[in-house]
């Protein structure tokens, strides 16, 4: 019985894990295709860049843009080529250009909007505020009460 | 009465605008390619392949490209129709085997029908890169002079069919 325990507890290290095979020889190459990558969406789970995914496509993708780095192409070269194919939803910035004006400048508009409505309705609420003057009997008043919230123990 | 009117005007743009952003298809997405001439392949075929079945040699006809694989779903979906169109015979579809095993595609078009003249074999996905596919099944129009005229993505549909691709390859084998 003890025995079989000891076998038992001995099997998970035959599950030795291997070393992850590295990705490319060059590791300046590995290096540039990272920062690339982060910069590219894949196309098959769109809120993924290209460096994150696993889809099938994706792999494809690193592999044509690593095959890219190593015949010298500089990234701009690189980016037109997928954005050609893809268009510019391949690109997790999307380019300023007419279509995306919108876009880039909406948050903005938003935050002018915001601001307008809210200094507007500060003037607002600052009309109906009146300027309360107190007589002499109120400020008597108030002094006692203070003075007695005071001296309580 | 007048301090609903504005709370009230916001509440419908922003519903109008979810009622188009959610009923988009995230998936569809314009493609940069139409208009522009069909990137060129020379791919070896299917059913032969001590042959070479070249984008060239289908220049001077309108032809409908058809990426599919037998690992693919939405390809067996959208295959009675190709097969329907192939039977009518009005425009000729070449298949692009994307990134599939021979085996299985040989018998997948045995089993389902084989609608295509020639199917190509890009193993690699190269060419699906090319033309910038990102999921099968993916279906092009070419015209005469081999420039992509439609792309459409996802299962070809009866409906698609009729109502824009074959208005549009009637049109452009007219030209």
């Amino acid at each position: 019985m003890r025995w079989l325990l000891v076998i038992i507890l001995l099997i998970p290290s035959l599950a030795a894990a291997e070393e992850a095979r590295p990705l490319a020889d060059n590791p300046q190459v590995e290096a540039r295709l990272k920062t690339l990558a982060v910069e590219l969406r894949c196309l098959v789970c769109q809120n993924q860049t290209l460096a994150d995914s696993n889809a099938p496509l994706a792999e494809d993708l690193r592999r044509e843009v690593r095959e890219m780095i190593t015949k010298g192409m500089s990234d701009r070269e690189i980016i037109d080529f997928l954005v050609q194919r893809y268009g510019d939803f391949v690109l997790y910035r999307p380019p300023w250009k007419a279509t995306t004006t919108l876009l880039w400048l909406g948050p903005f508009l938003l935050l002018i909007a915001g601001a307008t409505a809210l200094v507007l309705a500060l003037r607002r609420r600052q009309k109906k505020l009146v300027d309360v003057t107190l007589s002499e009997a109120e400020h008597n008043r108030v002094a006692q009460l203070l003075s007695e919230g005071a001296n309580r123990p | 009465m007048n301090r609903f009117l504005l709370p009230l005007g916001i509440f419908v743009v922003v519903v109008g605008f979810l009622a188009v952003g959610l009923t988009l298809n995230p998936r569809e997405l314009p493609s940069p390619l139409v208009g522009k001439p069909a990137p060129d392949f020379s791919l070896p075929q299917l059913h032969d392949q001590g042959k070479v079945i070249s984008s060239n040699e289908l220049k001077g006809k309108v032809w409908l490209l058809n990426f599919w694989a037998s690992w693919c779903d939405g390809c067996k979906v959208e295959h009675p129709v190709l097969v329907h169109l192939a039977q009518s015979g009005e425009v000729p579809i070449y298949g692009m085997d994307y990134k599939d095993q021979r085996n299985e595609a040989l018998t997948w078009l045995r089993e389902w029908g084989n609608p295509y003249q020639v199917v190509a074999v890009d193993e690699s996905g190269r060419v699906g890169i090319n033309y910038g596919v990102y999921g099968v099944p993916e279906t092009y129009v070419m015209d005469k002079a081999g420039v992509i005229r439609y792309k459409q993505i996802g299962p070809l549909r009866d409906d698609i069919l009729q109502g824009k691709i074959l208005p549009l390859v009637r049109e452009l084998q007219n030209q």
